[in-house]
């Protein structure tokens, strides 16, 4: 009779050590928060055990002589199809728990990812292309409502304007961090983010996990965020940032509420959060005072009266099938952007049917809304910010042709400071320090170098964007948003090509 | 590889659109054969694949009445075109379009022009001003009419262009026989659409007139967005977003053309930030609200209606635009030679900055020098 389930006979990684390299110094016993590396007291040296293995590389990164491998387990079922590994082992581990399959990070399913189906255009002799390294290169971006036309005073000390517009967000990249709560990360990769976001002239996202009173002092480059658990929201928590977003959705987890586990509520989450310590914190599915439309325009204007309409507020959902409709429905709401989140997006923890099966892809979720408000006549009225599976700067630039304002990245600024995408968050072991609140494990984040190291990943992708911008013959980003010309599809069918709005290749 | 024997005597073919307007201020006539010959001057800008010009006060007699300017597949494109003006519009008076057999203009359309009113008992939905009527009308044909384009439609004013280099054009639309008190005129170097009848500048709306000297790498989003506001871009040339949005920012959102500069090539984010606050928020609001207006690439143009002509160039000058004075006269154009083809003797030659437009209005009627 097995004595241990049989899941855990079937585990993802094997760790290999070079046992001459060895030199028994136990930094991967005390880096791994999953106990696979131990020291056998009776033989005196370090040994480990493959099936507690989560492959988030920690021990490997750390080990000072480099003699650990981490593979996938090279033994496998017999080949079928339709009952792969994935499958038998998600039936193994629900018979022994009889409990809902718990997912971290984004969606690691083999579907299209239409990036990668997308090529850019650049100049060649009739346009010139514009060397960035010389000329300037613009990226700087508003979001928020804008009018359809602006009226002017002539005064003869120049221009004025008749009437401000409607406040507007200053981004210096088209990029933002996400919205990851206080408690999902922990509180060094808030103020990290805080200060990368101040460093860069962008923002970072709350998420709905309130805002620490230490980081009140970097408001003009936060946003807010509003979900359904009301999480340390309050009236001084709406006014500190530069932006509020009402979370509907997230690409994750479309349709599900948000469980932080107790184990990672710690004094100050709790605090932060305004909920009792080691007590689960559960966000509703839905908002209980959001059941319509009319609903969420009385949130939006609730809010926008609380910060004096001195901030734009955004509106999140997932990319769902209606995505374009309820967009069109936000902006008639008064939302001033309008964030669409795909079903790549990551998460802290998602049932894993949910997490893999429930969206759509962000890229025709976001061709289709920016169609849909240019036909009706309101894409001026709201910005479009999109996140969900943006990896690189080539993304960005693409996301933005297809008619983004903005993007959010949450993965890659984890990514930046180390994340192996192992997928263990809800765990609250994170290793890398990041997706925990233990004491021990989130020191391993130093804020000051997690900032840097954000801050050089959107300086970084800033360059490659304007090298791009520039290789198309534009220097502002405004010429590339919704400028589809400049992609063409590859190896993508008509209906594909219909919904991205873009040619094929060669046409 | 070795230089050809005698290399120095290899000139650089000189290519590229060539672009030239003259306007007088106090609307003394101007013989059709200056901007002739001044486009000659620049026949290497183009390759034979486009040629036009515009002529502002040509038709004196009927200065009141639109003047549409057709081009048109056959004879049975006209006649459903014409169905379509019938049914919106007063036919004051129509005629071919004079024109002689030139041996280098092959396969020319049916031009025809058509003076007119919009009718006085205009469908009640016709809700807007009698402009957006007379817009409605030619975008109505330009899509909806196989086989015919209105290439013209403002009034005491006219655009003729084709296929051709711009002295085949002229010599086929007998341009030589025209006075104007502002002409402008364009070669065509076509590069990424095809050299068509329909392509060749000026491109017009109304009494706007546009030629241009480059390439809109911004053409996508800017015909996107025309997209929302009700013109559709139908003649596979890039130039087309530029007589629209002038239209849309000029007219319907009554920008100054200096503002619609603005608009065109902002100034860097690095100025606008320097600038007192009032009108730093005013440029900000400016670029924040017409992004998707901004015209981005290399270009001169030259933008002309019943008021004056504007020359502009991209914000980092990718084109050549020079400009003149003589008394009255201004003269605006890709190559100064061309200029002092007509007017050896200037008062004054400059080239104007990088996205800071040069604009020329008519003296007041009866006005001095």
């Amino acid at each position: 009779m097995h004595v241990k389930p049989i899941s855990q006979h079937f585990n993802d990684f094997v760790i290999e050590r070079e046992r001459a390299r060895c030199i028994n110094c136990e930094v991967c016993v005390r880096q791994c928060s999953y106990e696979a590396h131990f020291w056998d007291e009776a033989r005196q040296f370090v040994v480990h055990d493959s099936a507690r293995c989560v492959g988030c590389h920690r021990c490997a990164a750390m080990c000072p002589t480099s003699c650990l491998t981490i593979r996938k387990k090279p033994s496998d079922f017999r080949d079928n199809s339709l009952w792969t590994s994935t499958y038998i082992k998600h039936i193994f581990k629900q018979a022994d728990t009889g409990g809902v399959l718990l997912s971290g990070m984004g969606n690691p399913q083999p579907k299209p990812i239409y990036w990668d189906n997308m090529l850019l255009d650049a100049s060649q002799v009739t346009n010139p292309s514009i060397d960035p390294l010389r000329e300037p290169m613009e990226l700087r971006t508003f979001l928020g409502a804008k009018p359809d036309a602006v009226d002017f005073i002539h005064t003869p000390e120049g221009l004025r304007l008749k009437q401000p517009l409607p406040p507007q967000l200053q981004l210096e990249y088209p990029i933002m961090f996400a919205a990851m709560s206080f408690g999902a990360i922990n509180f060094n990769l808030h103020v990290a983010m805080a200060r990368a976001a101040t460093q860069l002239g962008i923002c970072y996202n709350t998420g709905e996990g309130g805002l620490h009173p230490d980081l009140y002092q970097y408001g003009a480059n936060t946003i807010v965020q509003v979900a359904s658990g009301r999480f340390g929201v309050h009236k001084d928590y709406l006014n500190a940032g530069a932006a509020v977003e009402i979370k509907v959705g997230q690409g994750a987890k479309p349709g599900i509420g948000g469980h932080l586990p107790g184990e990672k509520i710690d004094e100050e989450v709790s605090r932060t959060r305004m909920v009792p310590q080691g007590s689960d914190a559960i966000s509703p599915a839905p908002h209980h005072d959001i059941y319509s439309i009319e609903d969420l325009l009385q949130l939006i204007y609730a809010i926008k009266e609380s910060t004096r309409y001195r901030v734009p507020v955004a509106v999140k959902i997932a990319a769902v099938h209606n995505a374009p409709a309820i967009a069109s429905g936000i902006v008639r709401a008064g939302a001033d952007i309008v964030v669409i989140d795909g079903f790549r997006g990551g998460t802290g923890a998602a049932p894993t049917m949910i997490r893999d099966n429930v969206g759509i892809p962000i890229e025709l979720a976001l061709a289709s809304v920016d169609n849909r408000l240019r036909d009706e006549g309101i894409r001026n009225h709201a910005s479009l910010v999109v996140a969900g599976g943006v990896r690189c700067s080539a993304d960005v630039v693409k996301a933005i042709a297809l008619g983004a304002d903005a993007v959010y990245i949450g993965t890659a600024a984890l990514v930046a400071v180390g994340c192996t995408l192992c997928g263990r968050c809800y765990t609250g072991k994170c290793p890398w320090g990041i997706a925990t609140n233990a004491a021990q494990l989130k020191k391993r984040q130093n804020p000051d170098v997690a900032a840097q190291r954000m801050a050089n990943l959107v300086r970084a992708w800033g360059h490659e964007i304007q090298e791009m911008l520039g290789g198309m013959g534009l220097n502002s980003i405004e010429s590339l948003r919704g400028n589809r010309d400049k992609l063409r599809g590859v190896g993508l069918n008509d209906v594909e090509l219909g919904v991205l709005g873009i040619k094929h290749a060669g046409l | 590889m070795q230089a050809p024997r005698d290399f120095w005597h290899f000139e650089k073919d000189i290519s590229g659109c060539g672009v030239f307007g003259v306007i007088d201020r106090a609307r003394r006539l101007i013989p059709g054969s200056e901007p002739i010959a001044a486009m000659c001057t620049m026949h290497d800008r183009g390759n034979g694949l486009g040629g036009g010009f515009a002529a502002y006060g040509i038709y004196p007699d009927r200065a009141d009445w639109y003047a549409f300017h057709l081009m048109c597949d056959d004879r049975d494109a006209l006649e459903r075109a014409e169905g379509v003006i019938k049914q919106f519009h007063d036919i004051r008076h129509s005629e071919p379009i004079p024109t002689r057999k030139v041996a280098s203009v092959k396969n020319p359309p049916v031009v025809w022009r058509y003076f007119v009113t919009p009718k006085a008992n205009r469908p009640a939905w016709a809700t807007g001003d009698e402009a957006d009527y007379m817009v409605g009308t030619v975008m109505h044909i330009n899509t909806r009419v196989p086989g015919v384009f209105v290439f013209s439609s403002g009034k005491d004013m006219g655009a003729f262009k084709g296929v051709g280099f711009p002295e085949d054009i002229a010599d086929f639309f007998r341009l030589d026989e025209y006075h104007a008190h502002m002409w402008t005129g364009h070669n065509r170097f076509p590069t990424n659409t095809p050299g068509w009848w329909g392509g060749a500048h000026p491109f017009t709306l109304l009494d706007w007139a546009i030629v241009h000297n480059g390439e809109i790498s911004s053409y996508g989003i800017n015909k996107r967005y025309l997209c929302q506001h009700g013109y559709e871009c139908t003649l596979m040339t890039d130039t087309e977003v530029v007589a629209y949005l002038i239209d849309l920012l000029i007219r319907k959102h009554g920008l100054t053309k200096r503002e619609a500069s603005w608009v065109f090539a902002p100034p860097f984010w690095d100025e606008v930030d320097r600038m007192p606050e009032a009108e730093r928020e005013a440029f900000k609001a400016l670029r924040m609200v017409y992004g998707s207006a901004l015209l981005n690439g290399p270009f001169a143009i030259l933008v002309t209606d019943s008021n004056g002509m504007m020359g502009l160039n991209d914000r980092v000058k990718l084109r050549p635009l020079v400009v003149a004075e003589k008394g009255d006269r201004v003269f605006m154009s890709s190559e100064e030679s061309s200029i002092r083809e007509v007017s050896r003797d200037l008062d004054r030659v400059w080239a104007p900055k990088a996205g800071q437009p040069v604009i020329i209005d008519y003296l007041p009627q009866g006005g001095a020098a």
